[in-house]
């Protein structure tokens, strides 16, 4: 990846990021912590890394993702929109009576969604059965899908992990947005759910630790997912993350786990995105002459 | 009654899921949850062992694959027992296959009293009522092979989720295999009478039918409706009967409490009023012991069934008839 490669992609996830910012102030509600966490993966998903052509979301050859954590759909509507799927403007109806976008990701009303989803543990389950076809239909599709590490204290999702490593799911590429919150604290606090590398390794995972924030490390994720096509192992990223990346006062605040920024909140955290947006123009700009 | 020949539903099951691959069903898949000998999956997977998936004893993780997997384009039947299918895995069958409304077939075995020596814990009797809830989702629960049979084929047929009720216990079959049409959402009246109807499903009809035997030779006419589709339910057969018969007793092998017998009374009590008894497990936990005495004990019986109509027909002659029998 080129440096100008990494300026746009950058570029990309501060729109992605304001994005969850004006659709969770649309709202009034919603989740912007584990968003704002997750915008540089599904950035980096859906501008370098998937296999889908907005023009045809259903195209069934397409690559498929779960976003397993689904009270993050703020991030994915933004990364859609950007992307071309359904307008930027519409972000701001999320949650909205009359809109198409629901509170959790809904694969009948949003192009692009590929799973509903929002009660937790359950997309990763989704995200199998997807590879298990994929690999029935004898398909280079591939299948990536996106959990908290709040979540993971849900059972099912361990039912999931030996099921990918049971049937040999070498297509399916489960990441783990270890931000180290959940709602009611510090994930070690609520429910320690460390050593984690060492667990999905145990579990017959390509276990693959990098910083979820920074794209350098994830194209080197993604290239080792890549690798082990054919290994017969589910590949695992840990994304060591910051929830509330992006904007100054919602880092680290396990508050902002499920509040709307208010006006004046608002106000601040899209100037901070815009400055962000600006400098990174900037640089574009320098790089390309 | 002459003997009958005897089968499970679920070897009707088994056995529907062959023939259908054999007759082309290449988008057909089977999940199972460590129960495929029990489920009857069994008889699929030896014929077709690529397509068949065992998940482990992990019912919540197994639904969800089916979900993903019927985005894929194949049509799932995941199999367990009733109690761990709608039961433990009622949220995951409600988000990831009823709210998408996925074409996920959920074949629950194993329904009911009529489990037998597992006991309680394993005799589910409340999965109708929970499937009952979720919007879009159609309940399949047949009398017999012949209607097993159908049941499945017309699940795999219809395009959305689709929970199906079958039984451990080998059931009489009454149906003629050459004549009966199987149509979902349809209800089948299986004998003629004015004096009351009795709508049951499942192992229930072919007690009913013995019921109504038993009546006859008393001078009382039952209608027996047969009522293989619990969602969506046959509307005008219950009307006609409410009409015809004056009075109703419904009979399922399953809690009173959420029900085909509350189905029955939903339809009626806003477009038809009438009397209407139901028969069930009266909201009590089951107990062990051999499934026909299981099934006697709660009243699940012909006999029980026959005193009901006496009783609600001729409530004056309150004579022991068995005598007569």
């Amino acid at each position: 990846m080129t440096k100008l490669e990494t300026l746009q992609l950058k570029l990309t996830a501060t729109r992605v990021r304001m994005g969850v910012i004006e659709a969770t102030h649309g709202a009034g509600c919603g989740h912007p912590g584990g968003s704002l966490s997750a915008a540089d993966v599904l950035t980096y998903l859906y501008f370098r890394e998937m296999r889908i052509d907005p023009e045809q979301p259903q195209d069934p050859n397409r690559d498929r993702f779960v976003l397993s954590k689904g009270h993050c759909a703020p991030a994915l509507y933004a990364a859609l929109a950007e992307r071309g799927f359904f307008p930027v403007a519409d972000l701001p109806t999320l949650r909205h009576s009359n809109s198409y976008l629901q509170g959790h990701p809904n694969m009948n009303t949003v192009p692009g969604v590929d799973m509903s989803t929002g009660s937790l543990g359950q997309g990763v389950s989704a995200a199998c059965g997807m590879a298990l076809g994929a690999k029935q239909q004898g398909s280079d599709i591939n299948v990536y899908t996106l959990l908290g590490d709040g979540e993971i204290d849900e059972g099912q999702c361990w039912e999931a992990f030996m099921f990918a490593n049971h049937y040999k799911l070498d297509n399916l590429c489960i990441m783990i947005d270890v931000n180290g919150l959940q709602i009611d604290g510090a994930t070690r606090d609520v429910m320690n759910s460390e050593p984690l590398d060492r667990k999905m390794d145990a579990f017959g995972f390509n276990t693959i630790v990098c910083n979820g924030n920074s794209f350098a490390e994830l194209e080197q994720a993604f290239k080792m997912f890549d690798l082990s096509h054919g290994s017969g192992k589910p590949t695992c990223f840990l994304l060591r993350t910051i929830k509330g990346q992006g904007v100054s006062y919602m880092q680290n605040a396990v508050e902002w786990h499920g509040k709307a920024p208010n006006d004046e909140e608002y106000e601040k955290a899209m100037e901070e995105l815009r400055a962000a947006h600006e400098s990174l123009e900037k640089e574009i700009e320098l790089n390309n002459g | 009654m002459a003997e009958m020949k005897k089968i499970a539903t679920r070897v009707s099951y088994g056995n529907t899921l062959v023939e259908l691959a054999r007759q082309g069903a290449d988008n057909l898949v089977v999940f199972d949850a460590d129960l495929a000998a029990a489920t009857k999956t069994e008889i699929f997977r030896k014929e077709y062992p690529d397509r068949h998936f065992d998940c482990g004893i992990a019912e919540q993780n197994m639904i969800g694959v089916a979900a993903g997997m019927s985005t894929m384009g194949y049509v799932p039947f995941v199999s367990s027992f009733a109690m761990f299918a709608a039961g433990r895995a009622f949220e995951q069958i409600r988000n990831t296959i009823g709210y998408p409304h996925l074409n996920v077939k959920i074949a629950a075995t194993h329904a009911g009293l009529s489990v037998g020596e597992d006991g309680a814990s394993h005799q589910c009797c409340e999965d109708i009522a929970l499937m009952r809830t979720i919007p879009g989702m159609v309940i399949l629960s047949p009398a017999d092979d012949v209607e097993a049979r159908a049941a499945v084929i017309a699940a795999y047929n219809y395009n959305g989720p689709v929970y199906l009720r079958f039984s451990r216990l080998p059931s009489p079959v009454f149906h003629d295999p050459e004549t009966y049409e199987f149509q979902i959402g349809k209800g089948e009246k299986l004998t003629d009478g004015y004096d009351i109807a009795v709508i049951s499903t499942g192992l229930m009809t072919s007690e009913a039918l013995r019921a109504a035997v038993l009546a006859k030779r008393q001078g009382i006419s039952v209608r027996v409706i047969n009522m293989p589709t619990i969602k969506p339910l046959d509307e005008e057969i219950i009307l006609t009967a409410a009409r015809e018969c004056r009075r109703i007793i419904t009979v399922e092998e399953h809690n009173v409490l959420g029900g085909l017998g509350e189905a029955v009374c939903g339809v009626l009590s806003e477009k038809l009023p009438c009397y209407v008894r139901r028969l069930g497990v009266q909201d009590q936990f089951g107990h062990s012991g051999p499934a026909n005495e299981v099934l006697r004990d709660y009243g699940l019986s012909a006999e029980a069934i026959a005193a009901a109509v006496r009783e609600i027909v001729r409530p004056d002659h309150n004579t022991d008839d068995s005598a007569n029998q």
